[in-house]
Formats: C-alpha cells, sequence, structure tokens
C-alpha cells in the first residue's frame, strides 16, 4: 500500500480529507473527530480493455455519511461497488490498487468475501426485494449463518424495521410477500435487510432515483437517522441530496476522484474548477 | 387526381382526399391474420369435437333392431353405419354362432324386409366371442338359457357372462346409466379378446407412470444441466457447441431415440445390470429387455431439450437486481441459487415440465422398441416388494391405438376402441397439462406477491 502520493503533497485536494494525523488541520475540522474505516489507495479499475477508474484516494470516515457525486459514468457507482468487491461478480474486470477494511485489504485473496459483504452491506438502485415474505427478507442474512434461534431473529427483524422506520407500516403483515409493499416501503426494506446482517458499512447505490419525491423524503431521514450508527457512502445524482445528509462529498470526473472533502466545503468552496461547474450546473 | 379538372362549380379536390385504400386502418393485416386464426381455431374445433363425439359414442348404448332379411335370417342388430350405395353396416354379435364367424353385417339396405325394435331383447357382454345379441329365458345353475335372435335356444356358462343390459327397454336416463357404466368398465377393466373387447385399465397406469417416471427423471437433470449452463458456464465455443447440440436433440425424430434407447439403455446398460450386477445366469434376462424404467430413460432423453431450454428462459428471468442482493447479503453462490434465482426460475422450470409431459404424454415411437407392449395385463405396481416393478413390461395408450386399431382381428369391432382410446389419451394429457399450468399460475402468484 502506498499513500505517500497523496500525504507527500498535502496542497492536494485529494488529501484534505486523508488519514495523515498531522495534516488534519484546517481547512477541514469535523472530519478530524472521525476515524477513516475505508481507506482506498490508488484504485485503478478496467472492464475488460476499457479502464473506469484512475488511481482514486479516498478516506471514509467512520460513523458519517460520505456522498459520491458527478456526472453519469464517471465511475462512482463501480467505485461503491468495488467497496463490496461486487465487481467481482462481472467477468472480465481487473482491479489494481488496495481497499483497505479497518485496516484489512478487501482484496487480498484470503479475504472470505461473503465476511466481506456482510460487513459491508449494499442498497442498490431499483428496490429489490425477493419475492418472499417481509419477515424473510429481513431474516434472509441472519438466516445464511444459521446463527440465531426464532426468537432472537424475531428480535432481530423488529429492531431492523424499526431502524429502518417501517415497523409501524409493516409489523401486522410481515408474513405478507414483500413486492406487495409500495416503491418506498421496498427500498426501506432493503435497508432493513442489509442492517439485519449489522454492518460496520452501509452502500447506498442511488437508493432514492427509483422513488418519488415523498419516498425519497423518508429514505433521506432515514439515513440522517441511520448516521453515527453506521457508516454510509451513498452515490446519488442529486446535489441536492447530497448536500443534506452527507458529511463528506466525494467529487468525481471521468473515472478520476476530482475532489473529496466536508459536504459544506464542497458546496460552498470548492478548490477545483470542475467541481465548482459541475455543483452550478454548467454540465453534467 | 388533383390535376383532373373538377366539375363546374365543385371546389377543386384536396390531393389530401386520395380515396380509400384497401388497407387503411390495417384492414388487409386484420383479414389475412385473423383468417389464420379462424382457420387454426376450425381445425381445433373439428379435430377434439371429432375425437371426443366418437369416443363419447363409443359407449351410447344403441337399441337392438331385429332385422328379418329376405332369405328368411333373422338377426338382431345394432346400426353402425349407412352408405351411399344403399348397404348398411351393422353389429350382430353373436360372433361363434355367425356364419364366417363375423360379428359385422354389411348388405344392401332392400335385402332387409322387416325392422323392429323388441322390447325384451338383450345384451349380454361375454368374457369371450364378443357381445351376444338374443333373448334371456332364465339364469339356472348351468348357466345361462337363452334364445338366439331366430329363437333357437343356446346355453352361456355362467362365468363367460359379465352382465346383462335389457338394452331397449332403458329410457334416456336408463341410457345415460348404462354409457357411465360403460365408460367405467372401458377405464377400469382389462382388455380381452386380443385388445378387442374389455377396457384400457394397463395401458391408463402404463401411461400414467411412464409419464410420472418421466418427470422424475428428467427434471433434476435438466435443471442442473440448465443451472450450469446458464449461471457457470462462461460463454466459450464448447457451450455454445453443448447449446447447439441440446437444441438439435430437440429436433431429432424420436424413432432414433427409440434406437438409442434399445442399442444403450436395453442392450448396453440392461445386459450390464443382469450379468454384471445381478449375476444372473447368461441366458436370463430382467433389465436386459425392454422394460419400464429404461423407456421413461429414454423418453426423459428425449424431453431434456425442452427442459433445459425452458429453464435457462426462466433463470435469465430473474433480474440482475436480484441476484446480486443475495450476494450484497453475503449469499454465497449457492446460496443465492438455492434461496433466490432457483425459486424465481420456477415458472420457467415449470413450463419446461409441462412441455415435456405434453410430449412424453404423446410419444408412442421410441416406447415399442424400449418397453411398451401390445399386451400386458400384469402392472408393473403390485403388492410385492418391491412394488414398482421398473423392468417389467407396460401398456401405453398411444401403442394401443396402434395395435387395437391396426393388429387386430376384428377391425369392425374396434373402431369405436381407436376413437375412445384416442379421447382417453387426449384427456390424461389435457389433464396432465391442466395441472402443471395450475401449479405454474400458483408459483407465478407467489412470485409476483399477488
Amino acid at each position: 500500500m502506498t499513500p505517500t502520493a497523496v500525504m507527500s503533497e498535502p496542497t492536494s485536494h485529494l488529501g484534505r480529507i486523508a488519514v495523515d494525523s498531522a495534516n488534519r488541520r484546517a481547512p477541514v475540522e469535523v472530519a478530524d473527530e472521525a476515524e477513516p474505516i475505508v481507506r482506498v489507495r490508488n484504485l485503478d479499475f478496467w472492464y475488460g480493455d476499457t479502464q473506469a477508474l484512475f488511481g482514486v484516494d479516498l478516506d471514509v470516515p467512520k460513523g458519517q455519511v460520505t456522498a459520491l457525486i458527478g456526472p453519469s459514468g464517471c465511475g462512482k457507482s463501480t467505485f461503491l461497488r468495488c467497496l463490496d468487491r461486487m465487481n467481482d461478480t462481472i467477468d472480465g474486470v481487473r482491479i489494481s490498487g488496495t481497499v483497505e477494511l479497518d485496516g484489512q485489504d478487501v482484496y487480498d485473496p484470503r479475504v472470505d468475501v461473503v465476511e466481506l459483504r456482510r460487513r459491508v452491506g449494499m442498497v442498490f438502485q431499483r428496490p429489490n426485494p425477493f419475492p418472499m415474505s417481509i419477515y424473510d427478507n429481513v431474516a434472509f442474512g441472519p438466516r445464511l449463518r444459521k446463527e440465531l434461534g426464532r426468537k432472537e431473529l424475531d428480535d432481530l427483524v423488529e429492531k431492523c424495521l424499526r431502524s429502518a422506520a417501517l415497523w409501524d407500516e409493516t409489523r401486522d403483515r410481515l408474513d405478507q410477500s414483500a413486492l406487495g409493499l409500495s416503491g418506498g416501503q421496498q427500498q426501506r426494506l432493503c435497508i432493513a435487510r442489509a442492517l439485519a446482517n449489522q454492518p460496520e458499512v452501509l452502500l447506498l447505490d442511488e437508493p432514492c432515483s427509483a422513488l418519488d419525491p415523498n419516498a425519497t423524503a423518508k429514505i433521506e431521514d432515514l439515513i440522517f437517522e441511520l448516521r453515527g450508527r453506521y457508516t454510509i457512502v451513498m452515490v446519488t445524482h442529486n446535489m441536492q441530496q447530497a448536500a443534506r445528509v452527507s458529511d463528506v462529498t466525494a467529487f468525481f470526473l471521468k473515472g478520476r476522484l476530482v475532489e473529496a472533502d466536508r459536504t459544506e466545503v464542497v458546496f460552498t468552496r470548492p478548490s477545483k474548477e470542475e467541481t465548482e461547474n459541475y455543483i452550478t450546473g454548467r454540465f453534467g | 387526381m388533383a390535376d383532373r379538372p373538377s366539375p363546374a362549380g365543385a371546389p377543386p379536390r384536396s390531393p389530401l382526399l386520395g380515396g380509400t385504400r384497401p388497407d387503411v386502418s390495417g384492414g388487409m393485416g386484420i383479414y389475412l391474420t385473423a383468417a389464420a386464426v379462424a382457420g387454426l381455431m376450425l381445425a381445433a374445433v373439428l379435430f377434439f369435437a371429432l375425437i371426443f363425439s366418437r369416443g363419447a359414442a363409443a359407449f351410447w348404448p344403441k337399441p337392438l333392431e331385429e332385422w328379418t332379411l329376405d332369405d328368411g335370417t333373422v338377426l338382431l342388430v345394432q346400426p353402425v353405419e349407412e352408405y351411399d350405395t344403399g348397404d348398411v353396416r351393422a353389429r350382430t354379435g353373436n360372433r361363434e354362432f355367425m356364419p364366417g364367424r363375423e360379428d359385422h353385417v354389411r348388405i344392401p339396405a332392400s335385402r332387409i324386409v322387416s325392422r323392429r325394435v323388441p322390447e325384451d331383447a338383450v345384451w349380454i357382454e361375454r368374457r369371450e366371442y364378443g357381445p351376444f345379441h338374443g333373448y334371456l329365458d332364465e339364469v339356472a345353475a348351468d348357466g345361462y338359457h337363452v334364445r338366439l335372435p331366430d329363437g333357437a335356444p343356446e346355453v352361456l356358462a355362467a362365468d363367460q357372462v359379465l352382465r346383462v343390459e335389457p338394452i331397449n327397454r332403458f329410457g334416456a336416463f336408463g341410457r345415460l346409466g348404462l354409457w357411465f357404466r360403460n365408460v367405467f368398465r372401458f377405464l377400469s377393466e382389462e382388455p380381452r379378446e386380443s385388445n378387442t373387447d374389455g377396457g384400457v385399465f394397463p395401458a391408463l397406469i402404463g401411461t400414467s407412470l411412464l409419464v410420472l417416471l418421466m418427470s422424475i427423471l428428467v427434471m433434476p437433470f435438466g435443471v442442473l444441466a440448465a443451472v450450469y449452463l446458464n449461471e457457470y458456464a462462461k460463454d466459450t465455443w464448447f457451450v455454445r457447441l453443448v447449446r447447439i447440440s441440446v437444441n438439435n436433440l430437440a429436433g431429432v425424430p424420436s424413432i432414433v431415440f427409440g434406437v438409442f434407447g434399445l442399442g444403450f439403455f436395453v442392450y448396453g446398460l440392461g445386459d450390464f445390470v443382469d450379468h454384471s450386477l445381478l449375476g444372473l445366469p447368461s441366458n436370463e434376462t430382467r433389465f436386459g429387455t425392454g422394460g419400464l424404467l429404461w423407456a421413461s430413460l429414454t423418453m426423459a432423453l428425449l424431453t431434456v431439450p425442452v427442459v433445459v431450454v425452458a429453464t435457462e428462459e426462466g433463470l435469465r428471468a430473474v433480474p440482475r437486481e436480484r441476484r446480486e442482493g443475495a450476494l450484497a447479503l453475503g449469499a454465497t453462490r449457492w446460496e443465492a441459487l438455492r434461496h433466490v434465482i432457483l425459486p424465481g426460475a420456477k415458472p420457467g422450470i415449470l413450463t419446461g415440465l409441462i412441455l415435456a409431459v405434453a410430449r412424453a404424454a404423446g410419444e408412442v415411437a421410441p416406447l415399442m422398441l424400449t418397453g411398451v407392449v401390445g399386451l400386458a395385463p400384469e402392472l408393473p405396481v403390485d403388492g410385492e416388494f418391491p412394488f414398482l416393478h421398473l423392468e417389467k413390461k407396460v401398456m401405453h395408450l398411444g401403442f394401443h391405438i396402434y395395435t387395437v386399431g391396426f393388429q387386430s382381428p376384428n377391425v369392425e369391432a374396434v373402431e369405436p376402441l381407436v376413437y375412445a382410446t384416442a379421447a382417453l389419451l387426449l384427456l390424461l394429457i389435457l389433464v396432465l397439462n391442466l395441472t402443471a399450468i395450475r401449479m405454474r399460475a400458483r408459483v407465478r402468484r407467489r412470485l409476483e406477491g399477488r
């Protein structure tokens, strides 16, 4: 692992929220409290011969919400999927660089991908509940591990549904099909389902893009609620959303991380011209 | 048209008013395609109407008519058909008493001097020689004392007589009752008189067993193969070759499968089982000859392409997000397959089952070579361990149609039986299909959360 490229250049904007404790001074104030839980260094990524990510360095602070913004095709979803190795399921991809979770390189061949994905949960763009009951959806992950008894599982399902602000709407219909829920409810169910694995990091890949404004507001409230208990990394197309819910914002452009900083900094005093252009709506 | 001088006074016609083309609003297309559908429906209706009406008519009790011919012969007949030539054909019964041992006559209608329907005539079903038409006087210890149509007394041995029906006394309801009794006997009895009489029970059981066993053999095999092809195999030339081969297998004439089944299963595997596994003496065969197992296996091979193709369709219908959702929750590939992907592919899998059953139930040619025979009244299921005897030969409705219709000594007597058997086979396929379709509808409803 070579984070030197970032650290040796303290003026680099990529380094602003970086790890180096000596550099954790102004202008970044709030990020100082948070330890990075995910640390990405020099990440390159190829789909076949097409390079999708170019030397991305990013630290994700623990317990905070990190928003990834950028125009379509800029690599933010690809980046997100690198964090729980979901890109492994695609044929012909190649990756170099390091992604560390709590100091462990997740691309180490000895890493148990199944265990990684339990610790790093993921919610997708389109709600994807399984065609089974609401209860079975939430219990899916824990049941795979077969560690919990009936009672504990019941409690966990309730807890997760409460965490996802879905309990009151579903408590009387846990045995009904999850596909009977509305789109927004389905997405919250997917979040509850991911929470049931008790992950450390929660990856949200444009969780609101298939939802109406009402359902979107609910998901945003939920993200705000979960903040602190979970580390959240979310991809979003919606800059207002990034501004509303995130602590840190990372701007991607053409496979490169242009700028990553405290959200209020990115949206008020971006240090790169591309960022400024994008957030002011001049392109993208 | 626009250039044509308009009649005096009339405003010039707009070029837009080009007149009505035949195809405005798609008329031609609709007529052409609708005609094809209409033709199709007509064919289907005709087909089912013919098979089912003839099949049902086979059991309808026709009254016994007494015909007196110009030479003084008295017959008691059930009329069958009238011909344009003026001939009439009728079933006389009483085969052993008729000249030439025929139980049908075909004579010019003009030879019939008088016709009447005697109230007291009876129709007697017998174990041998087909039905008896005549009059019953009394049932005594030595048998049934009867009179032939011309009044000559005879005695029918009691163990030969199955039932006596006074057909001419029945009203509409009586005849309907008799129709149901006839159908029930047809379904529940063994064939008699080299398949020209009696029922089709062993063939019904044989067909059902074959289809059932075929389904049990083909489903796991086909589904697993489809899962490998769709979920694990990369898109290489070899996999493409396998796919093409599987699809081509579906186009191979079924008799070729029969030849393969005979050569590989019966003579190859069967001999191996007999002499290497069971250690039978070389002149004895048990599995080394056609039987239920080999016929089912051959059919499974025949239907595996449709199962593979349909299952692959079903697997492809499971959305990518759902697969990724399972993996993202920490499921292994196998767990994702078992808990999410396969359940999602169930409608496709059941479609495969439906197609396989439909094809297998209607197949005859390969079965003739691998274990289906014209007459095997002994069922492959009985109370003797191991209860299901896979090495036994079985009867089959499809083959029964062929043997009854074309290999029987009494072609005229069996004609109704052919239609009845065909109707039964159709009905069986219909029931099997409907069951599978209902199953699929239920699975779909559940998958869609309704």
